[in-house]
């Protein structure tokens, strides 16, 4: 056993880095795909929520929607105001005892980060829907395009721009949060830090190693977030489409002139 | 007299206990270019709205070809397709270039294959003069330039009937004529137009029916020489004592 501490550190790394960075591995998979179905959930619970409900709609159609609202709104209130942790006991172990489904630890991993996403995810596109400009919406209308239309092409584009540092805030705690799962015995990489800190007795070095490892996880992935934030809103100018750049487009015409002048 | 696109009976419109719009009727043929007048609170944007089914009349008849909207109502969004809309705000889709905003409604509610759909776009972007900036999105652009595009946008759908409001009150005196020389050029093809407008001389000028309308109601009705050189309502006479005659 080495007598320094960078000394254990290193042993802890030379005999033990391919379970750490499968750890790793396991970590980001699930926070990823957590983060994209949650987000997909999101959406989809945005755009029902903000289907418009005027008064010459048929009874049937009213009566629905209210049912549908009332039950988004009971999981976005259910999700949000329950811990995690005791979310995935209760859902990997009730499944089991009450209606004898056995989830694969995978998918229960997957299962509730995703759904546990998609609470939150859900708040946050209503947000940014209504960030946006209502004349965007009547533009949208006026040229005759239906709700799911106008969401789809005009809006949530806009939305998604507003929410994308909440989608990497989601991310960001996505990627910590998981560690949460251990408990049902998903090897990621709390998990498997505490195996190898339990075997050699050096919960310090193991944990040191892990604060790093999930910080270059963290910060890269924000820093590639800002990066496609920046893509996102496009460049800066934007190329005339025409060979001759001296020939002006506005101001040439004159009113009230009553002569009619054509653009050339 | 030909066949008349919209008629609008006895319309009315109330928010709350607000009363906006009461009792308005009249009606649009092919080719009218009616400006709609009045001072700011009249009801004249709503009106437009109510016609676009963007605000829910209260009561009324809105009949387009001869078809009840307000008991017998068609597909909205087929509805709007064919009588379109320019807005005092643009509101272009500020996440497209100003050829997607011409071309998107053709394609989702028209169902044009993009080929036409981008000829077409092209067609009333070089009309209105914004062909050149085909690349650029809306925050780039002016005012001026922006209506221009939401124009074109508007045109693009082939409308029966365009509905303008107030199309020109965000702009600068210079904007304001680009805009309106394009409206202008629009009349002379013979697009029917309805035009909420604060532009004196532009109504004077380009329309063939004049509608004054106060506090809700339409005050007088008539072709532009009567109402602006020969009107005997004292209202209108004292609304248009307001805007020297040039």
């Amino acid at each position: 056993m080495p007598t320094t501490f960078w000394g254990r550190v290193l042993m802890l790394l030379d005999g033990y880095s391919m379970s750490f960075l499968r750890g790793a591995g396991v970590t980001m998979a699930i926070a990823l795909v957590g983060t994209f179905i949650g987000c997909v959930i999101g959406f989809a619970v945005g755009i029902v929520q903000t289907i418009p409900v005027s008064k010459s709609d048929n009874i049937v159609k009213r009566i629905i929607l209210k049912i549908i609202h009332f039950v988004l709104a009971a999981y976005v209130e259910i999700f949000r105001g329950t811990p995690m942790m005791a979310q995935a006991m209760f859902i990997y172990f009730g499944s089991a005892a009450v209606f004898h489904i056995n989830m694969s630890m995978w998918f229960a991993a997957f299962f509730i980060v995703s759904i546990n996403t998609g609470a939150y995810m859900a708040e946050t596109v209503r947000g940014g829907i209504l960030s946006i400009d209502p004349g965007q919406t009547e533009g949208a209308k006026a040229i005759g395009m239906n709700h799911f239309q106008t969401m789809v092409n005009v809006i949530m584009p806009q939305a998604l721009r507003n929410i994308m540092p909440q989608i990497g805030n989601n991310l960001i705690i996505n990627i910590k949060d998981t560690c949460v799962l251990s408990i049902i015995g998903t090897v990621e990489l709390f998990y498997t830090t505490n195996g190898v800190a339990g075997a050699k007795y050096l919960y310090f070095e193991s944990f040191t190693i892990a604060m790093v490892i999930y910080f270059i996880l963290t910060f890269t992935c924000s820093r590639i977030l800002r990066w496609w934030e920046g893509k996102l809103d496009g460049p800066d100018n934007f190329d005339l489409a025409t060979t001759d750049t001296l020939k002006h487009t506005s101001g040439m015409y004159k009113y009230p002139s009553g002569t009619k002048e054509e653009e050339d | 007299m030909a066949e008349k696109i919209l008629e609008i009976r006895h319309l009315s419109k109330t928010f709350g206990k607000n009363v906006v719009l009461r009792d308005i009727d009249f009606s649009v043929c092919p080719g009218d270019v009616t400006c709609i007048i009045g001072a700011s609170g009249s009801g004249k944007s709503t009106l437009l709205r109510c016609i676009n089914f963007l605000e829910e009349p209260t009561a009324g008849d809105i009949v387009y070809h001869g078809r009840n909207l307000m008991e017998d109502r068609m597909n909205e969004a087929s509805y709007r397709a064919k009588v379109g809309m320019v807005f005092q705000s643009f509101n272009l889709f500020n996440n497209m270039t100003v050829l997607k905003n011409c071309m998107v409604g053709q394609m989702k509610v028209l169902k044009k294959d993009k080929e036409t759909a981008k000829k077409n776009a092209m067609y009333y972007l070089e009309k209105v003069g914004m062909a050149p900036y085909i690349n650029a999105k809306p925050r780039q652009l002016s005012g001026g330039q922006k209506q221009r595009v939401a124009i074109a946008r508007a045109l693009a759908m082939e409308p029966e009937v365009l509905l303008f409001d107030e199309p020109t009150s965000a702009l600068d005196p210079q904007m304001v004529g680009e805009v309106l020389a394009v409206m202008r050029k629009l009349a002379e093809e013979g697009l029917t137009m309805m035009i909420v407008t604060h532009e004196m001389a532009f109504a004077r000028d380009v329309s063939n029916h004049v509608v004054y309308m106060a506090n809700g109601v339409i005050v007088e009705e008539g072709e532009p020489k009567q109402i602006f050189g020969n009107s005997q309502n004292p209202q209108t006479k004292e609304f248009l004592s307001r805007f020297v005659k040039g």
